[in-house]
């Protein structure tokens, strides 16, 4: 792969927080990302929207570093993220380029994923102690802060076997955000929960949207949650983006045929 | 022929048979030890990115499960002087047992490792932990439950086998035995002793083990 063609850093002043660049994916024969291009703004909340197999979960994989990409560059506050600098040119980063990158990232996941041997304080103090080398005092502190703010303190010496799904993703979302990234990633947070608390998740993201200057980046299946809180609906079809644009814009004028069609289906299964 | 039971004789015998099961005991114990830390050792290596390594011990450890551990006990034992390396008959017997099973461990952590969803490794990812910390605090505690059963069957397996170590002259149970049938021509009462005595300690052996599992998975709440 000729990598001549991208640069070492993007241009300082008003990169964008996230770019990919003509990123490519696939597995064997099958292309999952098709040649993406994708800049997301400082503080920008991106929701990622489109049918199953539409490449929109691997979207985010890649920014978590969990899938390693067949072509092009991903930036990251305008240094590469899967290549980094050497000899004036770039080659694929290794691993501590990789952790050094990934500190400014953080990830929910669809099936929460906490470590089911510790309670919901330790899941959220592992990653400061191990990671970011915290005092335990101050990781316990930060960490009852955050369960405070999704308010889960009062269950804070509770395994995630004892949580329902949505106290879970409650605690997950303190675990991420203890690690103070600036970029989070929301993988199909509420796409495993009983409807009843799917509102306990969402109003916790609402909130991180309202009170903190994340950039987000959101794949989801809840049109109308998209549409309240987003800055921007990204439709993704067949490895591609078909089609993206302020909420209102895309929700009440969409203009290609693939958009027309997803929106018409979702609202008909609802 | 007849089958006489002499309970004098079989009294007589037992406080000595008895002192050699401390010793049978003894190298059970020593030889899982070293088991089970070679076997961790083994099962991380055969987790690890580098092929050719990873080729050649799967092979080697294929090998050391597909051939008798008391050809490896002669083996270490007798052929071991002649390239230099001589071992008393303890630490000989307690190499090729705990490197026998080892090779059986390797597979029963790699099984309880493999167990562990996905998910926790990319959890550990996006926490940023490096791979050292991911295995000691997030999967290996996850990964035990599910190896402690089979660790278990192991465990008894290896108590069992102690035996094998009579054949180079390790004071086990069995060479207690023995030596008490060559002195006194009586082999009836040495013999089922020695059953007995394994069959009250294996017995036990697998409930402790099955309720060790039950306690751990309290203790890590799961």
């Amino acid at each position: 792969m000729d990598l001549s063609a991208y640069p070492l850093e993007l241009p300082k002043g008003d990169c964008p927080m996230v770019r990919f660049m003509n990123v490519t994916k696939s597995y064997g024969s099958l292309v999952v990302l098709d040649n993406l291009n994708l800049d997301i703004q400082r503080g920008e909340m991106v929701s990622v929207i489109g049918p199953s197999g539409s490449g929109k979960t691997t979207v985010l994989r890649m920014l978590m570093t969990l899938e390693t990409i067949n072509g092009g560059v991903i930036y990251i506050d305008g240094k590469p993220l899967t290549h980094m600098a050497r000899g004036g040119r770039l080659v694929p980063a290794d691993e501590a380029h990789l952790r050094r990158m990934r500190a400014s990232i953080g990830m929910c996941f669809q099936h929460f994923n906490l470590f089911p041997h510790m309670t919901a304080l330790q899941n959220c103090m592992e990653g400061p102690v191990q990671v970011l080398g915290l005092s335990k005092a101050e990781a316990r502190a930060r960490a009852e802060e955050l369960l405070a703010m999704v308010g889960m303190i009062e269950k804070k010496d509770q395994h995630p076997s004892r949580l329902s799904g949505g106290q879970q993703q409650r605690v997950a979302i303190a675990r991420a955000l203890a690690m103070r990234p600036r970029i989070m990633l929301f993988d199909e947070v509420t796409s495993a929960l009983d409807p009843e608390v799917i509102g306990e998740v969402t109003e916790v993201i609402r909130k991180l949207v309202a009170e903190h200057d994340l950039t987000m980046l959101m794949v989801t299946h809840q049109m109308g949650f998209a549409r309240d809180i987003s800055d921007r609906i990204c439709f993704f079809y067949k490895g591609k983006i078909e089609e993206q644009a302020a909420p209102e814009q895309f929700f009440t004028n969409p203009q290609k045929e693939r958009t027309q069609q997803f929106l018409r289906a979702v609202k008909d299964a609802d | 022929m007849t089958f006489d039971w002499k309970w004098d004789f079989a009294l007589e015998i037992l406080p000595r048979l008895l002192r050699a099961t401390l010793n049978t005991l003894m190298a059970a114990g020593a030889g899982y030890a070293i088991a089970m830390v070679l076997g961790l050792v083994f099962a991380l290596a055969l987790r690890s990115p580098w092929h050719l390594p990873r080729a050649v011990l799967r092979e080697v450890l294929e090998f050391i499960r597909s051939t008798p551990l008391v050809v490896q006990i002669f083996f270490i034992f007798y052929v071991g002087p002649q390239v230099g390396i001589t071992l008393s008959p303890w630490v000989a017997g307690m190499t090729a047992i705990g490197l026998h099973y080892s090779a059986y461990l390797a597979e029963v952590y790699r099984a309880g490792i493999e167990a562990v969803p996905r998910g926790q490794w990319e959890a550990c990812r996006a926490l940023n932990m490096t791979t050292r910390d991911s295995y000691v605090r997030i999967v290996l505690p996850q990964a035990l439950p599910h190896a402690i059963p089979g660790m278990g069957n192991y465990l008894v397996g290896i108590f069992k086998d102690t035996p094998m170590l009579s054949v180079i002259g390790v004071t086990e149970l069995m060479q207690a035995a023995n030596s008490i049938g060559s002195e006194t021509y009586r082999f009836l009462e040495p013999y089922t002793l020695v059953g007995v005595i394994f069959l009250a300690l294996s017995l036990p052996t697998a409930g402790l083990v099955r309720l060790g599992e039950r306690r751990l998975r309290r203790k890590l709440g799961l």
